[in-house]
Order: structure tokens, then sequence, then C-alpha cells
């Protein structure tokens, strides 16, 4: 046996190129089905973990599938904002508790999430770094957004403003980052938590800036009424949240009113869970509920329809493909007969060149199937992406 | 079969399917380091003949002994392993697999073959074969990579390193200039000399003739009849 492999190896170390053409060429057959199939297999699994997990989803009316995209993946929604009394009255429902979530801003290309501890709680997510948000202005990381941003407990990160035009949208704010969370294999690793009222601040809606009250402030100060202070441009803004001057941070306005994207209802019990969707399909409201499983279930399918589709095709060039390479390895060996006729007139045997001929096949064959395998382990890690993308 | 008549064919009879061609041997024998060249013109059946002795062809009629063994009585199978273990062969186009450097093209019979084993022995053999026929230093060199003459030793070497009891060249050096010609043959000169197996060469040249101890002319040692087709009576 390991004369025949060592012939054949022989002979496709020496014809490299045209044995990496015909491994390349196996592999993609294979690989292009397989993989996509393990993909979407896997992505959905993934998909529908995470939904499984999140009960019930409130958000503004719209696309359901944007909605609860964004709310568990953390993917950019075209959704307007829902108000924050959203989650106060499914609290006072007494059916359920909720957990805000406001998705609008980012660290470059990471996600900041405002939310409550209790999304903490809920995803089952520990500081393997650091400690859990105490204050405005901090942060804790995902593990592939600390690797992605390049930071450890202790640094500074800044949001980055929406938009190039987003003069007013937006303020840029340094934040502490005070932990890293365990890795979770989910989009919690991509994102950077922060409480629900630093979002605010980022949006503007509240903010912190020198006391205008104090009588040596008069430089900044255009007009004082009984209850009002209008300043001017001087009057320094805080870019950050320090102890210093965490106490001069406030509200413009009335908070029940500030928005937040999604809310993640937890329902007390099943029966609390069905109480609460018929009350909300009742209502001729401007948010809505909805499961995330039944909405992920339904982009599934849909990309399961694609998938098998595109596998069926697949399937068809494959055996259209190992057709051709049948050829190829039979026109090989025509162009080879010379070899093989001195090979019988030395004395080989039938069976031995037989060997040698089919070792080269089976280690072509055998490299193609083993690269396509890897490659559809290596995507597979990247189904979760690719069906999220879709 | 007397013990030194290596080589010996009796009422051979010989024609290819298709055509008119026809070879007629009553007697033919080579002896134990006998040097033997064998002539004629083109088609005359040189070839044809080294190949019956090879047991590449099979007879139509007659037999051949190559050292006590009848090879046109074996099959197909056990021609191929006869021919491995105990003929040497060597072609005129010499006949290297060109994605095997010189060391493994030598010892392509041992792994082409299950009767033979390719012991750590055989590897420093074939490594002094090697060293003999001045290609030491060229052992890991493809073909492409070697001159006509050094391909042409790399050939005889491969005939050579499996000992075998006779030696068949089919225009071994008909590719070669003079200095080369000479280096391959005497090559196998010290080879028959050294082991006693005979040298039959089928050859168009004749400025080697007399270093061989008989030259055959094929049309002599063919039956005269055979200009008509069909038909061979002829007696050496």
């Amino acid at each position: 046996m390991r004369h025949l492999l060592y012939l054949a190896w022989q002979y496709l170390r020496f014809n490299r190129g045209k044995a990496l053409v015909l491994v390349g060429s196996i592999s993609l057959v294979i690989f292009l089905p397989a993989g996509l199939y393990m993909l979407v297999e896997q992505g959905g699994e993934k998909l529908t973990a995470r939904a499984e997990a999140t009960p019930l989803l409130i958000g503004p009316q719209g696309s359901a599938s944007d909605l609860t995209l964004s709310a568990l993946y953390f993917r950019e929604s075209t959704l307007k904002p829902i108000a924050f009394e959203e989650v106060k009255q499914v609290n006072e429902s007494g059916f359920a508790f909720g957990i805000p979530l406001h998705l609008r801003y980012a660290v470059e290309d990471q996600p900041i999430i405002g939310t409550t501890l209790d999304y903490f709680d809920f995803r089952g997510l520990t500081v393997a770094q650091g400690r859990q948000i105490a204050m405005l202005g901090e942060c804790v990381m995902g593990v592939n957004a600390a690797r992605a941003l390049g930071v450890a407990t202790g640094d500074h990160v800044i949001s980055t403003p929406a938009g190039a035009f987003d003069v007013a949208g937006s303020y840029p704010l340094k934040m502490l980052v005070v932990g890293i969370l365990d890795p979770t294999g989910t989009a919690d690793d991509e994102a950077v938590f922060v409480d629900l009222k630093t979002t605010w601040v980022i949006s503007g809606l509240a903010h912190g800036h020198t006391d205008v009250t104090q009588s040596g402030a008069e430089s900044g100060v255009l007009k004082r009424e009984e209850s009002n202070v209008v300043a001017n441009a001087s009057v320094l803004s805080y870019t950050e949240i320090t102890m210093e001057n965490i106490d001069s941070f406030h509200f413009h306005g009335n908070p029940d009113n500030f928005p937040v994207d999604a809310v993640i209802v937890v329902p007390r019990d099943r029966k609390s869970g069905i109480l609460l969707r018929g009350r909300y399909q009742e209502q001729e409201t401007a948010v809505q509920m909805l499961v995330p499983l039944k909405i992920i279930r339904e982009l599934l399918d849909t990309v399961f329809v694609v998938r098998d589709y595109v596998v069926l095709a697949g399937t068809g060039v494959a055996i259209v493909a190992f057709g051709i390479m049948a050829l190829v390895f039979a026109l090989s060996i025509r162009l080879r007969k010379r070899e093989i006729a001195t090979i019988r007139k030395i004395g080989g045997a039938r069976q031995r060149l037989l060997g040698v001929l089919s070792a080269e096949i089976v280690i072509v064959v055998a490299a193609g199937v083993g690269l396509a395998a890897v490659l559809t382990r290596v995507v597979s890690h990247f189904g979760e992406l690719l069906v999220r993308m879709i | 079969m007397e013990r030194d008549k290596i080589i010996r064919i009796n009422k051979l009879r010989f024609g290819y399917r298709v055509g008119e061609f026809q070879l007629a041997v009553d007697e033919m024998c080579v002896k134990s380091h006998e040097r033997v060249a064998i002539t004629g013109s083109s088609g005359s059946g040189k070839t044809t003949l080294l190949n019956l002795l090879a047991g590449i062809l099979v007879p139509d009629n007659g037999e051949v002994e190559v050292d006590g063994t009848v090879v046109s009585a074996l099959n197909h199978e056990d021609s191929q392993d006869f021919r491995v273990l105990r003929m040497g062969l060597v072609f005129q186009e010499f006949e290297l697999l060109e994605y095997l450097d010189v060391l493994d093209n030598i010892l392509l019979p041992f792994r082409i073959s299950p009767v033979l084993n390719l012991t750590d022995v055989m590897r420093q053999r074939t490594r002094d074969l090697c060293q003999e026929v001045g290609l030491g230093d060229k052992a890991r060199r493809y073909p492409k990579h070697l001159s006509q003459g050094e391909r042409q030793r790399v050939a005889v070497c491969r005939a050579l390193v499996t000992q075998p009891a006779v030696i068949l060249g089919d225009e071994p050096t008909g590719n070669l200039d003079p200095v080369n010609r000479d280096h391959v043959m005497e090559v196998l000169f010290k080879y028959s000399e050294t082991t006693g197996a005979p040298l039959v060469i089928v050859t168009h040249d004749y400025e080697l003739l007399d270093r061989f101890d008989r030259t055959l002319d094929i049309r002599e040692i063919q039956n005269e009849t055979l200009a008509l087709p069909g038909v061979a009576i002829s007696a050496l």
C-alpha cells in the first residue's frame, strides 16, 4: 500500500498545478452546497436559540423582522423609537417586567446598548474583568467589542456621531470602560453596554454644564428669570461624566417621553404572557408586541427555501463537475498510456498499476473533501452573521 | 535445457493479428555470459523477437525458455512477475517516469510489483549503482534535468537493480552520442561479465558489433519462406 501511495503522491506532487486545480474544484463543488446548508442550519439554530430566550418584544409599529433583528441582534433599525412610558406600563401591568433597549448609537462599529441592569441578569451576562456599570457615563463591553476597539478596563471610549451632518443629533460622550463581559457567542459579545440614561445623555436629552446659577457665572448668562436661566455658548457642556460633575447632569423634559427602541418583555408566567399579548392586540396603539421566535421562524422559513434551491442547484453542479472530473482522470490516463505501457513492460503488476491510479484519485478526492470540510467548519462560525445579514 | 543455456527458443512462430508479418525461429540459444547483438533492417522483427523473449508477446506456436522457465507458457500475471524478477529491460527511449527522481526511477520495479521487496539493502544497491554510472550527485534530479546519456544510464540502473538473470536491450544506445553509448554499453557488459547474465541487444550500430560475442541477423535466423506470408518452415 505504501508504494501505491508513494507513487501516487509523487505524481501529484510533480503535477501539483493540475492536482491543486482538481482539489480546489472538488472542494468547491462540495463546499458550496454543504457549506451553505451548514451555514444556514447553524445560523438558524443560533438565531432560534436567542429568539427562544426572548419571550416577547414591544416596539414601534412597522416591520416586525426589523424590530426583532434590532432588539435581538442589535442590527440597525429604521423604525422610530417609542416612549419610555411603555416600559412603565408593562411593569405596572403586573403580568411582566420590561427591559428597555436604546439602540441608536455606536462606538465606531460596535453598537451602544442603553439598558438596565435587568438585561444582564436576563441574558445571564457576567463580568469577566472589572465591575458592572454603577453610574452614568460608564460602560461594560462585550468581549469582541473590547477586542475590536482595543480597550481594556479603565480605558475610555467615545460615542460616534450618527453621521457627519448630525451636528445636533447626538453628543459624543467619553465613557469609562469599567468591565469586560464573559463571552457568550451571541450579539452581546459585540456590544457596548451603558445605562439607558447614558444614551439619553448622548442624545442630548440630559446634559451637564457649569453651574450658571452661581454668582461667578454671570459672563455666561444671557437672561435670568424666576425659574429659568438662559445661558450663552460660553457655558461649558461636559463631554465626560465624572464623580466631580455628575451632579450637574440633569434631564430636560419628562423622562416618560424619552425614547427607547424596544422593550424586552418577560412575563411572570405563560398565562401572563398570553393576557398581555391579548391586551396589545386589542389596542390601537403606536406600538406592537410580538413573539420573536415566531418572527425568526418566519424569517428562517424564507431563508430555508432559498437555501434548498441553492443546495439543489449546487448538487446539480456538483454532479456535472464530478462527471467532468471523471473525464479529466480518464483523459489523464490516456495521456499516460506510454508510462503505463512502460510499467507493464518492465513487469509491473496490473493490480499495482490500478492501485497507483486509484490512489491518485483517492488522494485528490480526499483532499478536496477534506478542504471542503475545513471550509464548511470555518464558515459555520459565521452562520448567525450571515442569516442576520440576509 | 542445458544449464548454461539461459535463453532457448524452440520452433517459435508468431504473427500479429493485423498485417502479414510473420516471425519464425526454429532454434536459438544464448548461453550464460554470452553477449549477443541482433541486427536487421527496420520492420524485420528484431523488437518483436525481443518482446517474445521478454514474455511481453506470446508466440502462436513454439517455446521460449528463459532461465529455466518456459515464459511462453506462463499466464499474463506470472509472466509479468517473472519479467520483473529475472529480466532487465532497456529501451531506446529510456522510458523514465518524469515525476520520479533518479533514485525513484531506478527503484520503480520494487514499487510496481509485489514480488519484489524494497529493503535497505536494495536502496543501498541503488545508491551504489548511481555512483557506479556517475550519477551519484544527481540522484535527486528529475529526468528533465538530465542529459540523454544520463537518462539512459538511469534506465540501465533500473534494469540492473533487481539483479536480473537476463538483460534485454532494444536499441539502448540508439539515441546516444558515441561517448555516452560506450559508457552505457560498458555498464551492461560489466554486469554481464560479473553476474554471467546473458546480454541480448537489438542494435543498428555496426561500430558496436565487434564488442559482442555473436551477432545474429534477424534474416538469418528467420525462416526463408517467410517471404510467403503465413508460411514458416525453416531451421536455423
